[in-house]
């Protein structure tokens, strides 16, 4: 076959994945239009993902390894020959010769021929029950001896692979050994230390690992086949089958016999182009290729990058290949290892932090420069900083290195602002936007508030839980490129919400109308303020209601227009406009009467109900003329608001305590319903949760709450500023051993310090991390009372105690206050048609019909609730 | 438009095809906040009073999810024109136009609205 006139020919030998790859950049670049691609494959089968060789032994298929769409494959009109490989090439006549005996002429050829497996020459190694683990073929030839013939095996290499492999034989339930030259295993990635960790988590899996010694022989029996293994400490060890993982070789056969030059150790000597030093036709990528930098690079991202050079290349655009970092994180045998940068500390004068835990099998290593740069490092046990590290890697980080490789709750854990999250950290995970990205639209894209960055990058703009971070994102974006920011809480006010506290409280002011048109921005006074400013204010004259001659009543007068749909309704909006009921349960404890109201309550209308995380039952699907009527009910049987709907105090979880349980040391029910009726109906910056625990076991979780109680033998210790939710922090211990009365009055101080001093929608947990002086600087102001506040804040607590009334109670009891509960002004007992609801697992969930649909008709849908 | 002085019997309408529909009394709606209203071909209209006591009525289906809940959001203004927040993603609309201000491709549907 002759390459026809108009188009030149690219052969490319090998297809795997780099060689895939390839494929993938010729057709992006246009090439496969201009050219003819022929591919010369030698497995059986076309280029499949080798990094995931070992899922094999999962369940997965050769058909889901595959990475390769047959579709793409004639689309782009590229001749695939699997199971065909060159045996020839004539570079002089630029011509090569498959094993079929087909004859392709060349203008380029690209060799991607990959790497064979290394075997050292030990007698014998060959023999029946020798394998290597390499190809689709190799594992299933493994897996066929494995379930017939053998009951133990060797692997001999304890590297990625020969782990990998080693797994995978025990997976098929043999007896499995790895037997590894160097003192420790994956020599290559690891140190002594990280050997160490990992070595107590593989024997921790029930693998028995030989390190320090050598293969000498392969042993056989009478039938040729292995029965053991000779080594070099002088040892025998029985076995039925060995795996050789003893590290790969480039393939570079076919290029020494067409007389291109290799490395002394192998390798095809290619330039930065990745175009061989002796052949301007000829190219080599992948594992087969050493590159310009005198490596071969055996991992799969630089042999993509060589792919992408090679196909840049041909399309006459400039591209080089210099060398790839090697940094690598893997999961081995379900342990991560990860290492990046100069991860042996080769460098000059370096310096090593090192955590070790080999009980845990942790292990974590930083190579520090002299001047604080970190160079590179390891990890084994828990890679989970490897993004952020090595984002670092060559510049100092921002807070102390050892501070970055200790456990969260050790010492003091860094705890790092989002500024100094590297580029390539997923802020908004519903979206996958990086903060790369969000900086990108403030320098690039101009945008200068959070709106314009939700716009244009889409971050935030799903479940909308980023967006905090993507304003303080913005503003240090801002000010780093020169920009004046903006810290007033919206459009309509130049102060923060701390600022407008103080106004309100200092001057007394008790109306929305009033701060706006007095202290709102020039063009904001007389409006109507915003969806922003509207609530935050509502808050802050709610929570000094009874200090500013506030109506303590959060739907009063002005105040009603000021809230959010949650407490406008006093119930929680659901995604299909029915709401949510959660009655208070103190510290979650109900006697069983009450359990078979809320139980009758749910089957009379209808609603769908779920045990919370905060030891209450939520009640959903409830439309808003229904609410009083259910509360009507619920108040009947004494319960009140559960404030589930506002920024407030939400529950004070506890466990059963001293009183059942046999190691408890105080009475965490009753001091959790002490502290929960004592701040029921706080309104403050955000929602507060609590929690009390009966002794150190910390069965309540205290430590993941905005402020948790935990017992002790003298009494309490109480922490503060922990969170669950996107981002986790343990509290901070803030007192120990404290009396009753000392824990309320210590609580009052720091809820009523937070109230005063947080930002909108601000936890206690980011509230700390901002204030300046942090921790210390709260500790000061509410327990040592540096700031002299400390009896105007037990004031203003103690004005909130007197004055707290059920919202619910005081709404059904109002006709007034009724009136607002209704679907339609005009029809105020039909139901909403759009909220429907259909059956699942023995309730029902919300239907929602599509937009472009309509309605659905009403005899198809389940009613929500039974007509009352 | 400015309303006269307000009295009792004073009541919203909406402008529907050619007629003009009554919805309720003016004093149902409180200023910075909305009511729903179900129209006679069961669609439902949103509608808002101001500080200064204009009104606006737009379309309550909330385009972004497909809830009826737009008459339960926070309304406020931005540069001199009314706006309301969705109260399930927080989209705002200008209540005078319709147009969602947050994506330039969403429009709700907008209702003459008068006091009679």
């Amino acid at each position: 076959m002759t390459a026809t006139g108009a188009n030149p020919t690219i052969v490319l030998v090998g297809h795997g994945m780099v060689g895939q790859r390839f494929l993938e950049a010729l057709a992006e670049r246009g090439l496969t239009a201009t050219h003819r691609v022929v591919v010369l494959c030698e497995e059986p089968r076309p280029a499949y993902d080798r990094v995931q060789l070992t899922s094999y032994f999962s369940g997965k298929t050769p058909e889901d390894l595959s990475m390769t769409d047959m579709e793409f494959i004639e689309d782009h009109g590229i001749e695939l020959y699997v199971g065909d490989p060159a045996v020839a090439v004539d570079r002089e006549a630029r011509r090569v010769t498959a094993r079929s005996g087909e004859v392709f002429d060349y203008d380029v050829l690209v060799l991607a021929t990959g790497s064979y497996p290394f075997v050292p020459p030990v007698p014998n190694k060959d023999a029946e029950g020798c394998f290597v683990y390499r190809t689709i073929e190799d594992l299933l030839a493994i897996e066929e001896y494995a379930k017939t013939r053998a009951s133990t095996g060797a692997v001999v290499g304890g590297g990625l692979l020969g782990l990998e492999a080693a797994g995978a034989l025990k997976g098929l339930g043999l007896d499995a050994h790895i037997v590894e030259f160097a003192p420790r295993l994956m020599p290559v990635q690891v140190d002594e230390g990280g050997g160490a960790a990992l070595l107590r988590t593989i024997e921790d899996m029930g693998l028995s690992v030989h390190t320090g010694v050598g293969t000498q022989e392969i042993v056989v029996g009478e039938d040729g086949a292995v029965t053991g293994m000779k080594l070099s400490d002088g040892s025998e060890l029985a076995t039925d089958m060995v795996v050789f993982s003893a590290g790969v070789r480039p393939r570079d056969q076919l290029a020494r016999d067409c007389g291109l030059t290799v490395g002394e150790r192998g390798g095809i000597t290619v330039d930065e182009q990745c175009r061989t030093v002796s052949d301007p036709h000829v190219f080599a990528i992948g594992e087969c290729a050493l590159a310009a930098d005198g490596r071969v690079y055996g991992l799969v991202a630089p042999g993509y990058e060589q792919a992408e050079t090679v196909a840049a290349t041909i399309a006459a655009d400039e591209a080089a290949f210099t060398g790839a970092d090697l940094s690598t994180k893997l999961k081995l045998l379900g342990v991560d290892v990860a290492s990046f940068g100069d991860a042996h500390g080769t460098a000059e004068d370096c310096l090593d932090v090192v955590y070790s835990d080999s009980r845990a099998g942790l292990y974590k290593k930083l190579v520090i420069g002299r001047d604080g740069t970190l160079l590179g490092g390891i990890l084994v046990g828990d890679a989970e900083a490897y993004g952020t590290l090595k984002a670092f890697t060559g510049s100092v980080p921002p807070v102390s290195p050892e501070s970055l490789v200790l456990p969260a709750g050790a010492g003091a854990p860094a705890q790092l602002g989002p500024t100094a999250l590297p580029d390539e950290a997923i802020i908004c995970s519903c979206n996958n936007v990086t903060k790369g990205t969000i900086r990108g639209a403030v320098t690039d894209h101009q945008c200068t508030t959070v709106p314009e960055v939700k716009k244009c990058t889409k971050a935030g703009t799903t479940c909308g839980s980023c967006v905090k971070v993507l304003g303080q994102l913005v503003n240090a974006e801002l000010e780093a490129s020169g920009v004046e920011v903006d810290k007033g809480l919206c459009g309509c006010f130049s102060q923060t919400r701390e600022e407008l506290y103080e106004i309100v409280l200092a001057l007394r002011i008790n109306t929305y109308q009033d701060l706006l048109d007095r202290y709102g921005r020039e063009e904001a006074r007389g409006g109507d303020g915003c969806e922003i400013c509207k609530p935050t204010v509502g808050s802050i004259i709610a929570s000094l209601a009874p200090t500013i001659g506030a109506s303590g009543y959060v739907l009063d007068g002005e105040q009603a227009a000021l809230q959010d749909t949650n407490d406008h309704f006093l119930a929680n909006l659901q995604k299909n406009g029915s709401y949510s009921v959660v009655p208070r349960i103190p510290g979650g404890e109900i006697a069983p009467e009450k359990l078979i109201v809320i139980g009758e309550i749910a089957r009379d209308f209808g609603l769908y109900t779920k045990i919370t995380g905060g030891q209450r039952i939520d009640m959903f699907g409830a439309r808003v003329e229904q609410l009083p009527l259910i509360w009507a009910r619920l108040v009947d049987a004494g319960f009140e608001s559960g404030h589930a709907y506002g920024k407030a105090l939400r529950t004070v979880k506890s466990c059963v305590g001293q009183t059942w349980c046999r190691y408890g040391v105080q009475d965490s029910v009753r001091m959790a319903i002490d502290l929960e009726l004592r701040y029921r109906g706080l309104r403050s910056p955000h929602k507060l949760k609590s929690a009390v625990s009966g002794c150190q076991r910390e069965c309540a979780e205290a430590q993941s709450k905005d402020f948790g109680v935990i017992a002790t033998a003298n009494g309490w210790n109480l922490y503060v500023g922990g969170n669950g939710g996107a981002t986790p922090r343990h509290a901070d211990l803030l007192a120990q051993d404290l009396s009753d009365a000392e824990l309320v009055r210590l609580i009052d101080r720091f809820l009523m310090f937070y109230i005063r001093t947080a930002d909108r929608l601000e936890r206690t947990s980011t509230w700390l991390e901002r204030i300046p002086g942090g921790l210390d600087h709260v500790r000061d102001v509410v327990v040592h009372d540096s700031l002299g506040i400390c009896d105007e804040l037990e004031k203003l607590m103690a004005d909130h105690v007197a004055h707290y009334r059920d919202e619910w109670s005081e709404t059904i009891n109002d006709p007034e206050k009724l009136a607002r509960f209704v679907s339609f002004v005009n029809a105020p007992d039909t139901p909403d048609p759009v909220v429907a609801f259909v059956p699942e697992r023995d309730q029902m969930k919300p239907d929602l019909p599509l937009l472009s649909i309509g309605m659905r008709p009403a005899e198809d849908v389940l009613e929500g609730s039974a007509q009352r | 438009m400015t309303l006269a002085p307000e009295t009792t019997d004073l009541k919203v309408q909406l402008a529907l095809d050619d007629d003009w529909f009554t919805v309720c009394d003016l004093s149902m709606l409180l200023p910075g906040r909305g009511v729903a209203a179900l129209l006679p071909d069961g669609r439902q209209a949103a509608i808002f009073r101001d500080r200064s006591g204009e009104l606006f009525a737009i379309d309550n289906r909330d385009p972004f999810t497909g809830a009826a809940v737009l008459s339960r959001g926070l309304t406020g203004s931005h540069q001199g024109r009314p706006f309301v927040a969705s109260p399930l993603l927080k989209q705002r609309f200008d209540l005078a136009s319709g147009q969602c201000l947050d994506d330039e491709a969403v429009q709700v549907t907008v209702y003459k609205v008068r006091t009679a």
